[in-house]
C-alpha cells in the first residue's frame, strides 16, 4: 500500500496560494486539483452553540467511494449533510470554515441550496419513499426538474430502477405503493430515486443500517457498479462495510470537554482505506479499527 | 430450572392478588364510563328519529315553509335544505382553503417566528369564541352595511369554521415525517415543491376529513346565523342578498312555536340536519380511505 504519496500530494495542493480563476472574494480560495470533488477546510459546524464538529479538512475525490467511520456521535452524518446543505434544513445550524465543491464555495451568499442538492444527492439512513407509486418515486426527481414527457420519464424511470438492481423485482408492479416494498427494496427504491436526478455525487448515511446481509451485500455491490459514474461518500457504523466498499476512509472520534459536558467530533485520520486500517498514524485510528474503542 | 426429576412446569397466570381486583374493576369502569358516554347519544338519535321519521319525504324536502298554524302533512322544509346546503358551502369555499394554507404556514414556513406564534395563538383564542358572539362580530362589521344574505351567514359560519382546519390541518401536517420532506429536498426540490408534492398529498385524507368535520359542525350552528341571515320562510337562491333561511334557525323557529304541525316540522328539519352531517363523515371516512391507499 504505497498509495499515501498521493494523498500527500492531494493534501499539499490542498494549501497551495489560490491560483487563477477562483472568485477573488475567497480569500482562502483554493483551486481543487482535477480529480477533486469536495474540499474542506477547517469546517465546524454548530447547532446554535453547540460546537458539533470541529476543524475537518479533507477532499473527496471523483469516482471514489469514500467512508466516513467513527463511533455514534462523532458528527459524521454532520459533516455529510454539509456536503450538500441539508443542515441549512435544521434551526440553528451554522457552517464555518470552507467547504469547496469542484471549485464553488458551497456556503457563498448567493449559492442556492437547491441546485446544490440538484448535482449532490443523498441517500438516507431510514429508507424514505414517498408515499406514491413505485413509478411516482422513481419519476419524482424527473418531474420537478421540468420533465413531462411520458416516454422521457419511463425511460428514466427504467434506467434508474436498473441502476439501482431493483428493475426486475418491481417492473410488473410499478403503480403498487412503494410502502409494500420490503426494507432491502425500499432502500434500494431510494437510490434510485436519487439516480434518476443523474446526480454527480451520491451522499449516503448508513444506507444499510436498517438492512439484512443479503439486502446490504445487494447495495454494497451496486455502489460498486455505480462508482464509475458517481462520486460516492457514505457514512458507516460498519468497519467491514468500509473496507469492502471504499478507497478512502476517515475516521472520525469524539473530544469530550470534561468542563461544559460537550461534545465534539474531530477528523482523526484520512487516508487511503487500506493503509488506514492496516497502518494507521494516530492511536485513537489503531484502538478504534482493532476493535478496543468505540 | 432443573433438569432433574420431574420438570418443574412455570406458572405464568397472572397472581391472585390486589393487581387482578384492580383490573377487573378499572375493566368495568371504562365499560361503564363509554355507556355512559352513548346513552345521551342514544336518546337524541331515538327521540329525533322517533318524532321526525314519520314526516320525512321527497316532499317534505322539498316542499315550500307553509304558516305554522298548518297540519304536518302539509308543506316541507324546502327553502331551508337550500339555505343550508347553499351557506354552508360558501362558507367552506372560504374556510377551508384559507385554513389549510393558514396550517401550511405555520407548520411549514413559520419555523419559530413570532408572527406564527402569534397567529397559532390567536387561532386558538379563535376557537373558543362562543358561536353568537361570531354572528354578532358579522352583524357589525357586514349586515350593518350590506343587510341580511346568505353570505353574511357563510362569513359568521367561516369565522367558526376557521379555527377548527387551521387546527385539524395543522395536526395532521405535524403527522407527515421529516424523512420524507428530507427526501424530497435531497432532489432539489424548492420548499413550495415539497409543500406541494409531498406534504400535502401525505396528509390530505386527514385534511379533508379534518375538513368534513368541520362543515358538519358549522352546517348544524344556529347561533350565528340568527343575525346574519334573518329566517325566512321563502327559499332564496340568491346566496349574495337578500334574507335567507336555514335547517338549524328553522328547527329553532319551529320549536318554539305552539303549533304542533310546525313542531312536527322541526323534528323532521331536525332530523334532516342530522342526516346531512351524518352523509358528511361517511364521506370523510371515504374520502381518507381513497387518499390512503398509497400509505400501505
Amino acid at each position: 500500500m504505497e498509495e499515501p504519496e498521493q494523498y500527500a500530494v492531494a493534501n499539499r495542493q490542498l494549501t497551495e496560494p489560490a491560483v487563477q480563476q477562483e472568485a477573488p472574494t475567497e480569500p482562502g480560495a483554493f483551486v481543487s486539483p482535477g480529480e477533486s470533488v469536495f474540499e474542506t477546510k477547517n469546517v465546524s459546524i454548530y447547532y446554535g452553540s453547540f460546537r458539533a464538529v470541529t476543524d475537518v479538512s479533507l477532499s473527496i475525490h471523483e469516482h471514489e467511494i469514500t467512508a466516513f467511520i467513527g463511533p455514534s456521535g462523532c458528527g459524521k452524518t454532520t459533516v455529510l449533510r454539509t456536503l450538500n446543505r441539508m443542515n441549512d434544513l435544521v434551526v440553528g445550524a451554522r457552517v464555518e470554515g470552507d467547504v469547496h465543491y469542484r471549485g464553488a464555495s458551497l456556503y457563498a451568499k448567493d449559492v442556492s441550496p437547491i441546485a446544490v442538492r440538484r448535482r449532490i444527492g443523498m441517500v438516507f439512513q431510514k429508507p424514505n419513499p414517498f408515499p406514491k407509486s413505485i413509478y411516482d418515486n422513481a419519476a419524482y426527481g424527473p418531474r420537478i426538474n421540468g420533465e413531462r414527457s411520458k416516454a422521457k420519464l419511463d425511460e428514466i424511470v427504467e434506467r434508474s430502477l436498473r441502476q439501482a438492481a431493483l428493475w426486475d423485482e418491481v417492473k410488473d408492479r410499478l403503480n403498487k405503493s412503494a410502502l409494500g416494498l420490503s426494507g432491502g427494496q425500499q432502500q434500494r427504491l431510494c437510490i434510485a430515486r436519487t439516480l434518476s436526478v443523474e446526480p454527480d455525487v451520491v451522499l449516503m448515511d448508513e444506507p444499510c443500517s436498517a438492512l439484512d446481509p443479503i439486502a446490504t451485500g445487494a447495495i454494497e455491490d451496486l455502489m460498486q457498479e455505480i462508482k464509475s459514474k458517481y462520486t460516492i461518500v457514505i457514512v458507516t457504523h460498519n468497519m467491514q462495510q468500509a473496507t469492502r466498499v471504499s478507497d478512502r476512509t476517515a475516521f472520525f472520534s469524539v473530544l469530550i470537554n470534561e468542563k461544559s459536558d460537550t461534545r465534539t467530533g474531530v477528523l482523526v485520520e484520512y487516508d487511503r482505506t487500506a493503509k488506514l486500517f492496516q497502518d494507521p498514524r494516530d492511536g485513537r485510528t489503531k484502538a478504534y479499527v482493532t476493535g478496543r474503542m468505540g | 430450572m432443573a433438569v432433574s426429576a420431574g420438570r418443574q412446569i412455570v406458572d405464568l397466570r397472572e397472581p391472585p392478588s390486589w393487581r387482578r381486583t384492580k383490573n377487573r374493576i378499572m375493566t368495568v369502569l371504562m365499560v361503564l364510563a363509554f355507556v355512559l358516554v352513548m346513552v345521551p347519544l342514544g336518546f337524541v338519535l331515538y327521540t329525533v328519529i322517533a318524532k321526525g321519521a314519520s314526516i320525512i319525504s321527497w316532499q317534505f324536502l322539498t316542499g315550500s315553509i307553509p304558516p305554522n298554524v298548518l297540519p304536518a302533512n302539509v308543506g316541507g322544509m324546502g327553502p331551508a335544505v337550500v339555505g343550508t346546503l347553499e351557506i354552508t358551502a360558501l362558507a367552506t369555499v372560504m374556510a377551508v382553503p384559507l385554513g389549510v394554507l393558514g396550517a401550511v404556514y405555520l407548520n411549514e414556513y413559520g419555523g419559530n417566528k413570532l408572527l406564527a406564534k402569534v397567529i397559532g395563538f390567536m387561532s386558538d383564542v379563535m376557537t373558543g369564541v362562543p358561536s353568537i358572539v361570531m354572528g354578532l362580530f358579522i352583524f357589525s362589521i357586514w349586515v350593518l352595511h350590506f343587510g341580511y344574505s346568505g353570505l353574511a351567514g357563510a362569513l359568521a359560519l367561516g369565522c367558526l369554521m376557521l379555527p377548527i382546519v387551521i387546527r385539524s390541518t395543522y395536526e395532521m401536517l405535524r403527522l407527515v415525517p421529516d424523512s420524507l420532506r428530507e427526501g424530497s429536498y435531497a432532489l432539489g426540490a424548492s420548499k413550495a415543491r415539497v409543500t406541494v408534492t409531498i406534504v400535502l398529498p401525505a396528509a390530505i385524507g386527514g385534511i379533508v376529513s379534518g375538513a368534513l368535520l368541520a362543515v358538519a359542525r358549522a352546517a348544524g350552528e344556529t347561533a350565528p346565523l340568527l343575525f346574519t341571515i334573518l329566517t325566512v320562510t321563502t327559499v332564496n337562491r340568491n346566496v349574495f342578498s337578500g334574507a335567507n333561511t336555514s335547517l338549524p334557525s328553522q328547527i329553532f323557529a319551529n320549536a318554539s312555536s305552539p303549533y304542533v304541525g310546525a313542531q312536527a316540522r322541526g323534528w323532521g328539519a331536525a332530523l334532516t340536519l342530522i342526516a346531512i352531517a351524518f352523509i358528511l363523515m361517511i364521506v370523510a371516512r371515504f374520502v381518507t380511505a381513497r387518499f390512503a391507499r398509497y400509505q400501505r
